[in-house]
């Protein structure tokens, strides 16, 4: 009933070959795009716009640009913080070298310069590969943060050594700078997401993205049938660079504002890109949306829940109190059935995993009904590195394409039902 | 003797002390690629977490003590006493290989047969998790390390120097102990590998899985090993960066240099891990010296930059890698990309 094809024919290959050939599925997303474009804006607030949004809009885009490197071509990157760095220095030493550009002509300039400097550390893709060309990635990284701290002409001789945006109009409406209005700078993000998703989409369904998948699965056999490796891998780096410099420039120019290289562009940004394409889903645009909005709301989340600390009605305390006696008992059911797996018995099966969820749930919903724990934020701080790293271990055991593939599989589930099969 | 060149025989002589170092922990990963096949991102926080744990119980610290008074609103931090330095190490080793089993028995067991880089991102997952682990255990305030090795400037060197070219080089002293520490651990390992039986095992895994499997060689048995050997290396390693510059979390970084370490000298060879351990240390210590230098990269190219020593080891690797891809003790895998 909710999710069905039953009924939806299709009469030209136009329509069969379409992005979304399934017509609640299409309806699904223009209804999504309407809300974004045409409600959001008028809703939000500076604290959601600053905490959430706009950090998920960007990383969503940088995202889209490892995903096509990584989960589509296979060649993993680690230097995403210093291509958005690129991103980041082209797009400020425009802004400040053409004050009367528009900004997005600055924004998509910025993500052609990337793309060459991508290119140029692509290069030794063609010898190297796997985790050899991880690490050597690696080296883009550096060397480019290096640069950029280290090279006065790229932050224009200022004495702190910080870049800053100026400010700049898009129609008359201030985009960078101090004056943005949060549904500015959210609407100018938005626009850059939508078309970056909408282009990645459509790239990696045609002949380029089937090139690069062909080189992702084996290369050996991609170039015998007649992909040229050469051009694959460094149209992938090329355009997964674009994307993740037009992420750096409106990461600093709309995002932050200001910034410092090392602080901003440093090597973990280059892994929680990584994490969101891992989690979100290798080889998806929908595991980039999926995988920024995650790590994007988790600290944000922890931090509510652990961190703050708040009054609350008498009601919320008696629940908090209950879902605190479900988590005990479920956890001691979980350390039960850990310690009798060591000895190779089991309470019954499944018992481990469902008490450990039940208790994981039953903890958060007692850290907000409390209103918080009231945790120190550097205990949170490491939690939340435990929390990341043991997801990531997850994923890859139990469902290496990530969210994206559980979605798809509930969305199968939904269109079988109520069958099984 | 111009005082440049003296100088730069300084810096060289201290650059194959850093890179000795380097080696170190490069070990480990040889250790753990070699048996394996995956290639160990989480070494250096291995060798942080071994040297938090070392302090820790050195110190007696209460672990998750932070947690704990954050929980409950408690007050406790030491148990008050101090274990000898000697004692604390063999307790640290038994977590390690605690660590070893459980790393294997929930991560590496169920990635069987999985692509190298899918075992990477998981072992850089791993690297996460040990850090913040690690961190809510023990606290992640700067700590000191003791366990009693010499430190300071080697006076013998400086005199000999001084007589030599009225010049004395500053030689540390933990520096030339880290060098016979490795020394012996490579000897130690080589003989382990090559005349005991688990040692055989061992290479044999490395060989072929199925083949060792068929000859009842336990695959388990032999990763867990492995895995501790690593995390007696990521020990040996914590301690030496530790009493050197303080257990902190920049320690974990030490596992980046480590990385164009090996790649210089292949994923594979212990001895590369050496060799590739020793150019690196002395190739970024003498350019960072001349780039830096007025007189040298001033004169010669008209500009002097500082702070290369951050990238230079990679591009130093990268460029090779392009021209000899497996290092250069790897093995030569005959493969067209």
């Amino acid at each position: 009933m909710i999710y069905r094809e039953a009924g939806d024919f299709k009469t030209s290959y136009v329509d069969d070959s379409q992005t979304f050939p399934i017509r609640f599925d299409r309806y699904g997303y223009y209804a999504a795009l309407v809300v974004a474009f045409a409600i959001v804006p008028f809703v939000i607030n500076d604290y959601w716009v600053n905490a959430v949004v706009l950090p998920f809009l960007i990383y969503a885009i940088a995202a889209i640009g490892l995903n096509i490197l990584t989960g589509y071509c296979g060649q993993v990157s680690l230097g995403t913080g210093g291509f958005m760095a690129v991103g980041a220095y082209a797009c400020y030493k425009l802004m400040t070298a053409f004050p009367d550009v528009s900004i997005i002509i600055h924004v998509i300039l910025s993500g052609a310069i990337t793309a060459a400097v991508g290119v140029l550390f692509g290069l030794p893709s063609l010898r190297i590969k796997g985790f050899y060309l991880a690490v050597a990635t690696l080296a883009a990284q550096f060397f480019l943060v290096w640069l950029f701290n280290r090279v006065p002409w790229f932050y224009n001789y200022s004495a702190s050594g910080q870049i800053s945006a100026p400010e700049r109009e898009v129609f008359g409406v201030a985009i960078t700078g101090a004056e943005t209005a949060p549904w500015a700078a959210y609407l100018f993000c938005l626009v850059f997401t939508v078309l970056s998703a909408l282009i990645a989409r459509n790239l990696t369904r045609g002949m380029v993205g089937r090139k690069w998948m062909a080189i992702r699965d084996m290369d050996i056999a991609a170039e015998i049938i007649g992909v040229n490796p050469l051009r694959a891998k460094l149209s992938a780096f090329a355009i997964s660079s674009f994307f993740v410099g037009v992420s750096g420039a409106l990461f600093f120019a709309v995002y932050l504002g200001a910034v410092e290289v090392g602080e901003a562009f440093g090597i973990n940004k280059s892994f929680l890109v990584l994490f969101m394409v891992i989690i979100g889903g290798l080889g998806s645009i929908f595991g980039s949306f999926a995988g920024a909005a995650f790590l994007v709301i988790l600290p944000v989340f922890l931090k509510i829940a652990l961190a703050d600390h708040a009054a609350v009605s008498p009601v919320s305390n008696a629940l908090a109190t209950l879902c605190l006696a479900i988590f005990g008992v479920a956890l001691l059911l979980f350390l039960a059935h850990l310690v009798l797996r060591v000895f190779g018995r089991r309470l019954w099966k499944d018992l481990g995993a469902l008490c450990g969820i039940v208790a994981l749930i039953a903890f958060f919903a007692y850290a907000l009904l409390s209103g918080g724990l009231g945790w120190p934020t550097d205990i949170v701080a490491h939690v939340q590195l435990i929390i990341v790293g043991a997801l990531i271990i997850v994923f890859l055991v139990a469902e290496p394409h990530g969210l994206a593939q559980l979605w798809r599989v509930a969305k199968e589930k939904l269109r079988l039902w109520p069958f099984p099969h | 003797m111009p005082e440049q060149l003296i100088w730069g025989m300084e810096v060289f002589v201290n650059g194959l002390m850093a890179g000795v170092l380097y080696a170190l922990v490069a070990l480990g990963f040889v250790l753990i690629f070699k048996a394996s096949g995956i290639f160990n991102y989480a070494q250096g926080v291995m060798a942080l977490f071994a040297a938090l744990t070392l302090v820790g119980i050195m110190e007696g610290q209460v672990p998750f003590s932070h947690l704990i008074n954050a929980v409950f609103g408690t007050e406790i931090h030491h148990f008050g006493w101090h274990v000898p330095a000697f004692l604390a190490i063999i307790f640290t080793m038994l977590v390690m290989i605690a660590l070893a089993w459980a790393v294997n028995r929930f991560i590496f067991r169920h990635l069987v047969n999985q692509e190298p880089i899918i075992l990477f991102m998981a072992t850089i997952g791993l690297a996460y998790f040990l850090e913040g682990v690690g961190d809510v255990m023990w606290g992640s305030d700067i700590k000191k390390l003791d366990v009693g090795l010499p430190q300071g400037i080697n006076l013998t060197i400086d005199e000999f120097t001084f007589n030599l070219f009225e010049y004395g080089f500053f030689i540390d002293n933990l520096d030339l102990w880290a060098a016979l520490v490795a020394a012996l651990l490579v000897i130690a390992l080589v003989i382990f590998a090559q005349y005991s039986k688990q040692g055989r095992a061992m290479r044999a895994v490395a060989d072929d899985h199925q083949a060792a499997l068929s000859v009842g060689i336990s695959l388990n048995f032999i990763w867990v090993m492995v895995w501790s050997l690593a995390g007696f290396v990521a020990l040996v390693a914590g301690i030496m960066w530790g009493t050197k510059s303080g257990v902190q979390f920049s320690l974990s970084l030490i596992a980046l240099k480590a990385l164009p370490v090996l790649m210089l000298g292949g994923f594979t060879s212990i001895p590369g891990a050496i060799v590739g351990g020793l150019i690196i240390g002395v190739g970024e210590k003498l350019f960072e010296f001349i780039m830096s230098s007025d007189a040298l990269a001033g004169q010669w190219f008209g500009f002097t930059i500082s702070a290369t020593e951050n990238w230079f080891a990679y591009v130093l690797a990268l460029l090779f890698l392009v021209f000899r891809p497996q290092g250069l003790f790897g093995e030569k895998i005959i493969e067209r990309v």
